[in-house]
Parts: C-alpha cells; sequence; structure tokens
C-alpha cells in the first residue's frame, strides 16, 4: 500500500497543476498579509479564499486525476491487489499531496505572520476541508463512468455547497422567521462542512458578534469545548462517510 | 484449478454471461473461441476478478475468488487492449509492477519475453508513443514475468508482427509444458491448432461446449481446428 501511495504522490507532484496551486496560494497569502499591518486582517481575508478556493481545487482536481488514472486503476486491479487498497492508496494521494500544497503555499505564511490560536484553526479547517472534498470527489467520480458528467457532479455539489446551501438556509429562515430558529441553525450548518469550518474558524476570530443573536447562540455552542469536539467529528464524519460509499462501490465495479 | 459455477452477468439489458459453468484442470491449453461480443472477455475478467458476476461463482484452487485477491499472485493476465497510464515509459513501468508486486529478493522474474522482443532496448519509451503492437509486447512481458501458474491470455497475437508472434507462440508452448494452465482467446484459429489441448465454444453468452480437441475432430470429421470451429457454427 505504501508503494502505490508512493507512486500515486510521485504521479500527482510531477503534474505541474499542484505546483501552480502552491504558487497561487503563497501569492495570496503573502499579498493579503503584507497589504496591512494587522494580521487578523490578513487572516479575514484570507478565509473566504481558504473556504472558496480550497474546495474547489480539490474536489475538480481529484475527480479529473481519477479518472485520468482509469489506466492505471485497470493496470493494478488485474494484479494481486485488494481493491480497498488500491482505492484508499489514491484517497491518501490526493489528500496527502493537496495538504501538503496547501501547507506549504498558505499554512507556512499563517504560521509565519500569525501564529495564534486562530491562524493554527484556519490551517486545520482548510485541511480538513480539502480531505473532505478529496472524498466527496471520489465518489463522484466512482458513481459514473462518463467523465464529463462525473465532473459536472462535482462542479455541482461544489455550487450546492459554497453558495446554494446557503441560499436555501437564509430561504428557510425567511419562511419560518416568526419561530426561534437558532437550534435549527445549529443542525443545519452540519449538512455544509464549509459551513462548519466558517463558523469555528469565525468564532476563533472574536467577531461572532457582527452575527447577531444566532451568533450568540453558536458562540454558546461552538465556543465550548464539548460543542468544538462534536463540531470536529461531525467534519470527520464527512470524510469517513464519501469515502466509505466510494469505496463500497469501488469494490463492486466492473473495469 | 479454476471452476466457474453458473456465472451470470448483464450488462443493463445485454446479457452478456448466461448461466457458464467451466472447469479448467492444470495442465490443460484452453482455447476460447466464439463470434465477437460473445462473452469470451466478459468471462476472463470474471475470472480475474475485474467483473463482478451478478449470480453465480467462481473458485481458484477451491477458494471463492469474491473476497480473496491473493489468488491473482498465480495468474498472469495479457489484455486484448492494455491501457496503461500515458506518461510512463515501459521502464518505468515495468519497474512498478516488479516493486508493487515481489515480495522476497529470492523470487526469480521471467524477463525472457523482455529480452525476446528487445523491449530492453526501448525502455525510455513512454507508452503513450507506443503502437498498439509495442503495447501487446509489453502486456506480453508483463503477463509472464512473475512465472505465473496460470495464463490468460486475451487475443495475444493481435496486432504482433509475425516474428513477434511465432516467439509468443514457442513461450507458450514451453510454459504449457511445464505443466501450466494457459487459457487463449484468439480468433486466429490455425494458429492455435499447434498449442491447445480443450476448445471452449461460446456463442452469445452460453458456453455451448467444452471438450478436448481429440473428440471435437472425432464429431466433426475435420482434422483443422478452423474447419471444425466452421463445422459446428454451420450446424448450430
Amino acid at each position: 500500500m505504501k508503494k502505490i501511495v508512493k507512486y500515486v504522490i510521485a504521479d500527482i507532484l510531477r503534474n505541474k497543476i499542484v505546483l501552480a496551486y502552491t504558487i497561487f496560494l503563497l501569492a495570496i497569502s503573502l499579498s493579503v498579509f503584507n497589504l496591512d499591518d494587522n494580521a487578523t486582517k490578513g487572516l479575514l481575508s484570507l478565509l473566504n479564499i481558504v473556504l472558496i478556493i480550497v474546495p474547489l481545487v480539490s474536489i475538480i482536481f481529484s475527480t479529473i486525476y481519477i479518472y485520468n488514472s482509469s489506466e492505471f486503476i485497470e493496470l493494478l486491479v488485474s494484479h494481486p491487489l485488494k481493491r480497498n487498497k488500491i482505492w484508499i492508496s489514491l484517497f491518501t494521494g490526493l489528500a496527502g499531496s493537496l495538504s501538503l500544497s496547501f501547507f506549504a503555499g498558505a499554512g507556512i505564511p499563517i504560521l509565519i505572520y500569525s501564529p495564534t490560536a486562530t491562524g493554527l484553526i484556519m490551517l486545520t479547517m482548510a485541511i480538513i476541508l480539502t480531505i473532505i472534498f478529496v472524498a466527496i470527489a471520489m465518489l463522484a467520480a466512482v458513481m459514473t463512468r462518463d467523465k464529463a458528467k462525473g465532473i459536472g457532479i462535482s462542479i455541482m455539489l461544489w455550487l450546492y455547497f459554497s453558495l446554494l446551501f446557503d441560499g436555501l438556509v437564509l430561504f428557510f429562515l425567511f419562511q419560518f422567521q416568526d419561530y426561534p430558529m437558532e437550534k435549527a441553525m445549529l443542525t443545519f450548518s452540519s449538512f455544509n462542512p464549509i459551513d462548519l469550518g466558517r463558523i469555528l474558524i469565525l468564532l476563533k476570530m472574536d467577531i461572532s458578534a457582527l452575527m447577531g443573536y444566532t451568533g450568540a447562540i453558536f458562540r454558546d455552542y461552538f465556543g465550548t469545548e464539548t460543542g468544538f469536539t462534536i463540531a470536529l467529528g461531525i467534519m470527520v464524519l464527512w470524510i469517513i462517510v464519501p469515502t466509505w460509499l466510494s469505496l463500497r462501490k469501488f469494490n463492486r465495479k466492473d473495469l | 484449478m479454476i471452476i466457474a459455477n453458473n456465472v451470470s452477468k448483464r450488462f443493463g439489458k445485454l446479457k452478456a454471461l448466461n448461466n457458464v459453468s467451466v472447469t479448467c484442470i492444470k495442465g490443460e491449453c484452453i482455447a476460447l473461441i466464439g463470434p465477437n461480443g460473445s462473452g469470451k472477455t466478459t468471462l476472463v475478467k470474471s475470472i480475474l476478478g475485474m467483473v463482478v458476476p451478478n449470480s453465480g461463482f467462481i473458485t481458484f484452487n477451491g477458494k471463492n475468488i469474491l473476497h480473496d485477491w491473493l489468488y491473482r499472485e498465480q495468474i498472469g493476465y495479457m489484455p486484448q487492449i492494455g491501457r496503461y497510464p500515458e506518461h510512463m515509459t515501459i521502464g518505468q513501468i515495468l519497474g512498478m509492477m516488479k516493486d508493487i508486486r515481489k515480495k522476497k529478493k529470492t523470487d526469480t522474474l521471467d524477463e525472457e519475453l523482455i529480452k525476446g522482443f528487445e523491449l530492453d532496448t526501448q525502455m525510455n519509451k513512454r507508452m503513450g508513443t507506443l503502437s498498439g503492437g509495442t503495447r501487446q509486447k509489453v502486456s506480453a512481458s508483463l503477463a509472464f514475468l512473475f512465472n505465473p501458474e496460470v495464463l490468460i491470455l486475451d487475443e495475444p497475437t493481435a496486432g504482433l508482427d509475425p516474428l513477434a508472434s511465432e516467439l509468443l507462440k514457442e513461450k507458450i508452448i514451453r510454459e504449457k509444458q511445464k505443466g501450466k494452465l494457459i487459457l487463449i482467446t484468439s480468433h486466429i484459429l490455425s494458429e492455435l491448432d499447434e498449442l491447445i489441448t480443450q476448445v471452449m465454444y461460446m456463442q452469445e453468452g452460453d458456453l455451448r461446449f467444452h471438450k478436448s480437441i481429440e473428440n471435437l475432430r472425432k464429431d466433426t470429421g475435420e482434422e483443422k481446428l478452423s474447419k471444425a470451429i466452421a463445422s459446428v457454427m454451420k450446424n448450430s
């Protein structure tokens, strides 16, 4: 298994896209931190990039990569290797190299300019989001043989998680504005890992006051040790469930 | 050695395999013959676990292959259309497979075909730039590389030049004499004459018959395999 991961990572690193992604993140984070003396402001600007770009790059790159390695997968499947191992190795390789790329591009500047708890949370959230979206991408890629369809599903999923979901929640809130919705909001946020990541980072930034009464509820809930642990647990579930589903599907797939 | 029991496989509405049961015994050299789309490759891929049957099961040395994968250590497979990562060179592909599969340093590798096909002089060529024939040579070399007990060759000589195809045939005969089980699918019947001991004939997902070549010759009264099969196809 280690050997397959080694070949996958070597293959991804040879691909210039990951290098370009690293340089892009490096350029953005350096410019954001150098624009202002206040590192917290820099972090806030970086937050939006992290929540939009990281899931987008992770999901699209991983989907295309899985489709492009269909030959590699086919070659390995006819040899004495467990299918689980092949799939998990691909997952590890993708998640590992994209996380590494984020760490090199944005993680190191964060640690240099803002080595605070907020910075650390942001770094952790970005890496967890990378892994989650690699897992979702692999599920999308294993669902259909058609490459265009698979990439389409990935883009739709990304759109859903970063834009549509918030719209739906807003719509829901307006429809039921006469009722107390704060508890429901807590539940809703667990259905979207990006939202969960955003809430956890914002709470550490101490600007939750800007979010009004709901912000205070979030503060009460996620601000505590248990709330934080539960939120992290939900994010880990967001990694495990798609991976498990795609693994099941891949084990029964005809090649 | 390999027993398939009532194996069925559908691709949507198409029935690729219909209750196929076969028994392959060590030392046999079996030709799998049938028109295009008769389910030969699907049967071969089910034996390899690349295609999962809808019903029925396949055992290898008495063990069900469904949750087993180690049995593939004993199979060398040469696909009909070898698909390889395009940007890797021949050397990298061979190196990677050796690296992933080889367990002990003492395992001997059979590099006869690599030398025979003169692949060792073109190790730096990328797979994407290779001609169909050279790809076939790589597939054949990989199938024989790990000294497997069973060889499954899907259209082995399609696309090979006469020299290479002769070389591969001699290699198959040598392996057969070592008592290995060899399963060949091919449309070029004339070249199978000297290789095989058994014939399996498939049509539309059904296994029509599985008999030894002597019986087939006796039943049809034809000496040549191609003529014997032609007479079977006419009568069915």
